[in-house]
């Protein structure tokens, strides 16, 4: 694990904890060090906690560990939260004169350091910088050159005027240099700075962006935790390229709209969490039975019903490998890591149009949520490729016309892939409907073409998986007999865990899955290992019931659905933990 | 759009299975000659339609069409147009699929104010699941899912497209074939949400609301003086129980569009073989 520094700001919500946190991970960003960032929310309500937290280090970091060196309390809760994580040497930054911070105690082998925060901050121009005065003095205690948060200061404020952002630069000053003058004591931290330049994102920008990148122009919505900050990324950006964003007045009629916008021929997309995805799941029948290209993002949080809307959770996968009445295909992909956001939303968009199907793209919510750094070139648009699939235009209408000139939208193929016309098209007028229908597209009842429509339908998915590479990436030992399964964000602590479990002579080959469906064959690294663990974030192992299904044997199982994401050091030791159950008991001699 | 465009060029060659005698055949005739006076033709015209007997219209039409879900054929309507506004989007559904399941939508679409056709085949019944009570029957109307009448207050979609912002509310009756290819033309020429309530009668389930019955009781605004772009004068006809009225009764001539508002005038289909030139300035905003 690379030598790491864990920093986190916790007050109550109002505080402004999230801004600062943002202000904080740019700036180590800014100075050439890599973050991993996370949110903090307690299981109670009450009391209002909350704490932004960062990872970093100047190697890749991509999980959270058990581990705060330096704290920035605004309330004694924050102290109290964190105790387990906060350790001998440990500096907790607090502003004494704040009537609740009076008679807070430290901890026996931490470091207190009393700042004036809200004083200090008058000093420089206004009480509302107390957390930037504190973010000065935590490059104090970490020897972290100020002229980084400068920098991030200029792009926080930037735009509200250079007065504030120079006031903000003096509280930090004040910060910094309050610890230096008063605390003559040596920290055990230095965050060295490097030359790299760092892009700082998280999973709902990626999605976003890679959005426009494939030319997604349309997008409708209603505005839904974790998923929102999808649609508040495209507004602003998405007018650039001539499109549009509306906000629709619940998600039946988002999911609608995106449906028209798609027979018009443009790139749609709507994104939801699973409370919209039910909503959506009536349309999305639809969609798939008048095989309209569609991307639906599903920002998965805790369920049932609202369930725990700003928690960790990865409970939707049935929901979208099966959810709707009848039988109709449908494509789920869920990367595993935030730059892999962008490019599989590239790629849905892609898959989509080729194959004339609606696309579930799906991320949890710690991947929405999270911020993490990338080189830029992690996001290289030149290698972005369009793909629109059978869109004829006039030229090619032809081919497509039955013996009375009416366009055949659904005609049977031999791939199961039927050609698209935009409306607009000469020649190309065509109807859709979701009643069964002929290859022109009207409602049938008519038996035979029934079936040659449902075996057309599951016709592309043959297709998609004799063309495409639905691949997965693995780590670790190849081969080793302990074969470890996961999706979706769990893969950066996996990445973790294994270090620390070759650190105990287990040997564990990791695979980490980004497609559900089409998805990898595994059945064989499944039938070959001695012991497969599925690793996920629910409660029934829905994703270790299909791999079941597909390798016909029964797999181990590590779940976790207490709505925190898993950690390096936990995954580790429950890997261990369910290996030693698994292990065929010692023959006594 | 060629000028040479018929109104049967709208015409499918799918033979309607509505009852004989049924509103909605006039009601049909009247939208593709509305269609073709306005200047379109089946290529560049996009029909919605829902769920009820009004949703297979779009089977009998030829046009690009879509036969959507019940109740949310406005936010097709409303996708397609942003989408190409070069097209013609004309939405059709019925009181249930309209002011029933799809109220929520519609409420929204009256406010948001698309430049687009939405055209209600009200006949005050479901006709198609064998007449049971739709939100515009009479509270006294017996059904086999209400024997002794709803016993509720009907919907008024005119007052409640009012209330809702409209810029363009009418009413028109199938069976008068001109007067109502009139009104839809108008509601096509509005430049916005165009709004047009079609009395179409059930001949099989609604004994009650019958041709007879529309024609001896409605009252056509035309001949009645009215001002459409005075809203006292909208309102008192919109919510006069008395009278059954056709004939445009509101248009705002100052709204503006949604597309206009937003910007969003251009067809947005259109997209190069790679991401856009300068997206690696999306990259760089998270330096």
């Amino acid at each position: 694990m690379p030598a790491d520094f864990n920093w986190a700001i916790g007050g109550e919500a109002g505080d402004g904890i999230d801004s600062t946190g943002k202000i904080f991970a740019q700036a180590l960003s800014r100075a050439g060090r890599h973050v991993f960032t996370s949110k903090d929310f307690a299981s109670r309500i009450r009391g209002g906690y909350t704490a932004y937290k960062i990872r970093t280090s100047v190697e890749q970091v991509q999980s959270v560990v058990d581990r705060l060196d330096v704290l920035i309390a605004l309330t004694p809760r924050t102290i109290e939260e964190n105790l387990s994580e906060l350790h001998e040497g440990s500096v907790i930054v607090y502003d004494g004169d704040r009537t609740t911070m009076q008679n807070v105690e430290i901890p026996d082998g931490m470091v207190g350091l009393d700042v004036p925060l809200k004083s200090l901050a008058e000093d420089a121009g206004g009480a509302i910088m107390r957390n930037v005065v504190a973010l000065g003095a935590a490059c104090a205690v970490t020897d972290f050159p100020i002229e980084n948060l400068d920098s991030a200061l200029q792009k926080r404020f930037g735009n509200k005027g250079q007065k504030l952002v120079d006031n903000n630069k003096q509280a930090a000053r004040l910060g910094r240099d309050y610890v230096t003058d008063e605390y003559d004591h040596e920290f055990d931290y230095s965050l060295e700075t490097t030359d790299s330049d760092y892009v700082l994102l998280n999973g709902d920008e990626a999605i976003g962006m890679g959005a426009l990148a494939a030319g997604c122009r349309f997008y409708a919505g209603y505005p839904i935790t974790p998923a929102t900050n999808v649609m508040e990324y495209l507004v602003g950006r998405i007018e650039h390229y001539g499109g549009h964003v509306v906000q629709a007045e619940d998600e039946l009629s988002a999911i609608n709209m995106a449906l028209g916008a798609a027979r018009a021929g443009a790139r749609s997309m709507t994104a939801t969490s699973g409370p919209g995805i039910d909503l959506m799941t009536e349309t999305f029948g639809l969609v798939a039975t008048s095989e309209t290209p569609l991307v639906i993002v599903d920002v998965m949080r805790s369920g049932p019903s609202t369930g725990m809307p700003t928690k960790q959770e990865q409970g939707d996968l049935n929901q979208m490998l099966y959810g709707g009445h009848g039988e109709v295909p449908r494509f789920v992909l869920a990367p595993t890591t935030i730059d892999e956001c962008f490019w599989k939303t590239v790629e849905a968009f892609n898959l989509a149009e080729k194959y004339n199907i609606p696309v579930y793209l799906t991320a949890d919510l710690a991947l929405a949520v999270t911020e993490q750094t990338f080189e830029p070139e992690a996001f290289d648009m030149d290698a972005v490729e369009i793909d629109r699939g059978k869109l004829v235009d006039e030229d090619e209408i032809d081919e497509w016309l039955d013996e009375s000139g009416h366009f055949r939208t659904h005609a049977i193929t031999h791939d199961g892939v039927s050609p698209r016309a935009k409306p607009g098209t000469a020649k190309g007028a065509h109807m859709s409907t979701g009643l069964e229908h002929d290859e022109l597209g009207r409602r049938t009842e008519d038996t035979q073409m029934r079936v040659e429509q449902v075996d057309k339908r599951n016709r592309k998915v043959e297709s998609a998986i004799e063309r495409e590479s639905f691949d997965y990436r693995e780590y670790g030992t190849p081969g080793a007999d302990n074969l470890v399964i996961s999706w979706g964000s769990n893969e950066g602590a996996l990445i973790e865990a294994l270090e620390l479990l070759e650190a105990d002579d287990i040997d564990v080959h990791v695979i980490s899955v980004p497609y559900i469906f089409p998805r990898p064959d595994l059945s064989a690294e499944i039938n070959a290992a001695e012991n497969v663990i599925v690793v996920e974030c629910n409660n029934t192992g829905q994703f270790a019931d299909v791999l079941e299904h597909d390798a016909l044997c029964r797999v181990d199982r590590i779940n976790k659905y207490n709505g925190v994401r898993f950690k390096a050091d936990e995954l580790a030791e429950r890997i261990t933990d369910t290996l030693a159950d698994t292990a065929p008991a010692e023959v006594s001699q | 759009m060629s000028s040479n465009v018929r109104f049967t060029d709208f015409k499918s060659d799918k033979q309607p299975t509505w009852c004989p005698g049924c509103g909605d055949f006039g009601t049909m005739n009247g939208m593709m000659k509305a269609l073709a006076n306005t200047g379109n033709d089946p290529d560049n015209t996009f029909i919605v339609a829902g769920i009820g007997c009004s949703g297979k219209i779009g089977t009998y039409m030829h046009s690009y069409a879509l036969h959507g879900v019940h109740g949310r054929a406005l936010p097709v309507g409303t996708g397609v147009k942003l989408a190409n506004p070069d097209l013609e989007v004309m939405v059709a559904g019925g009181d249930g699929d309209g002011y029933s399941i799809g109220a929520g939508h519609f409420i929204h679409a009256v406010r948001r104010n698309i430049d687009m056709t939405y055209v209600v085949m009200d006949n005050r019944i479901y006709g198609l699941t064998k007449g049971q009570a739709s939100p515009t029957s009479r509270s006294d109307f017996e059904t086999s899912t209400s024997p002794e009448g709803p016993k509720q207050s009907p919907v008024n979609p005119l007052a409640l497209a009012l209330a809702s912002g409209a810029s363009f509310i009418a009413q028109s009756f199938s069976s008068d074939a001109l007067r109502h290819a009139e009104i839809v033309q108008e509601a096509i020429e509005h430049d916005g949400f165009g709004f047009v309530n079609v009395f179409s009668p059930c001949v099989t389930f609604n004994d009650v609301d019958t041709y007879d019955y529309f024609r001896d009781s409605l009252v056509d605004l035309k001949d009645d003086g009215h001002d459409p772009t005075d809203y006292e004068a909208a309102k008192s006809v919109i919510l006069d129980s008395e009278k059954e009225y056709q004939g445009v009764m509101y248009r705002d001539e100052n709204a503006v569009p949604y597309g206009e508002a937003h910007g969003v005038t251009e067809d947005m289909t259109e997209i190069g073989e790679g991401a856009p030139e300068d997206a690696m300035d999306l990259v760089r905003e998270f330096y």
